[in-house]
């Protein structure tokens, strides 16, 4: 799996905006993170807390707000989520969709004293 | 005094800009380039020597080999008398960009047409990082199964042309074409697929004019302004 090089890109990303806030800790990251994202809580959890040793973020809480698949209909218009087995439209059946949510990979925000 | 500072930044957005380098070294060579991914056992390797071989004499070319170790592939291709680099990843499951960055020093770009990166067998996370190429392949052999666009929506949404590979073995095994189709056609509709099987060359051939097609294309405009300013 390939959650260090993405744990790192995390560190990277809320060290420089935290510096340029003159930061002195950072407390809190909250990570946006779509279904269709194949990213593991638990490892990056456990990359954060060896990579993130001796910063200013290694007390920082990780909160990942997971956010669900949507799609939507090109026929009708509805929106849903898909079940596992079919992502055919549950109001008319149609099979023409596409992925609305889900792919969401991004840092939101970072808590800072 | 605590705060909160908005961020909203791609997590891979230090991949996509050393993407974007990559793709601008392939343009100023006049290169195109093209990922290709599949999961392991596909049949990547024997589809780009196959894909090689129909090219030979069209267009120059070399390739890219991704692996978790070994050089047994880019061996393979180099065997066929061309180009080719080996990266290892070393226990990534994926080739990134700042990879690609590093392997491209050792390809003559300037002597190329076209180039082919071997992506790490995987149907998941190659998805995720973008190399900087001009267009991404996804080979789904039949063998794997009718059902892979329904289990791995992510790589199926991101390619721009798909592969049917080992269509030899049709007869052979329970796979639904319709069904797979139907689960292509919901995650990128009206992607161009071309059944092949790189055993038999079936489909070798349409697949290796469309490409290039796609090569020309894209090097005339760039070759062009390169004439231009030699002679201004």
């Amino acid at each position: 799996m390939h959650e260090l090089p993405v744990t790192q890109s995390v560190l990277e990303i809320c060290l420089r905006h935290a510096e340029r806030a003159n930061a002195r800790q950072i407390t809190k990251i909250n990570l946006v993170i779509g279904k269709l994202s194949s990213i593991v809580d638990d490892s990056v959890q456990f990359y954060w807390e060896l990579i993130a040793r001796g910063t200013i973020a290694e007390k920082a809480v990780l909160n990942f707000e997971r956010v669900p698949v949507e799609m939507s209909c090109l026929d009708c218009g509805a929106l849903f989520e898909p079940s596992d087995e079919s992502f055919a439209c549950p109001r008319c059946l149609s099979l023409r969709v596409k992925v609305t949510k889900g792919d969401e990979f991004r840092v939101s925000s970072i808590e800072i004293e | 005094m605590p705060a909160k500072i908005s961020v909203v930044e791609n997590i891979l957005s230090a991949n996509d800009q050393i993407a974007q380098r990559n793709r601008a070294a392939f343009d100023r060579a006049g290169v195109f380039a093209v990922n290709i991914m599949a999961s392991p056992g596909a049949g990547k390797t024997t589809f780009i020597l196959k894909t090689l071989e129909v090219l030979q004499g069209r267009l120059r070319l070399g390739v890219i080999e991704g692996d978790v170790a070994t050089s047994l592939d880019a061996e393979k291709v180099a065997a066929a008398g061309l180009p080719a680099v080996q990266i290892n990843t070393g226990g990534d499951c994926h080739l990134d960009a700042v990879m690609l960055a590093n392997a491209l020093p050792a390809l003559p770009l300037d002597q190329l047409d076209l180039v082919l990166i071997e992506n790490v067998g995987n149907l998941i996370c190659p998805a995720s990082f973008a190399l900087g190429v001009h267009l991404n392949v996804l080979i789904a052999s039949i063998p794997e199964g009718d059902d892979k666009p329904y289990k791995y929506p992510g790589t199926y949404c991101g390619v721009q042309a798909l592969i049917m590979s080992k269509i030899d073995l049709l007869p052979y095994v329970s796979f639904d074409v319709d069904y797979f189709r139907r689960g292509v056609e919901i995650l990128n509709p009206g992607v161009v697929t071309f059944p092949v099987s790189a055993k038999t060359g079936e489909g070798m051939q349409a697949w290796a004019d469309w490409l290039t097609q796609k090569v020309r294309r894209h090097a005339v405009p760039t070759k062009i302004t390169a004439d231009m300013t030699s002679t201004t």
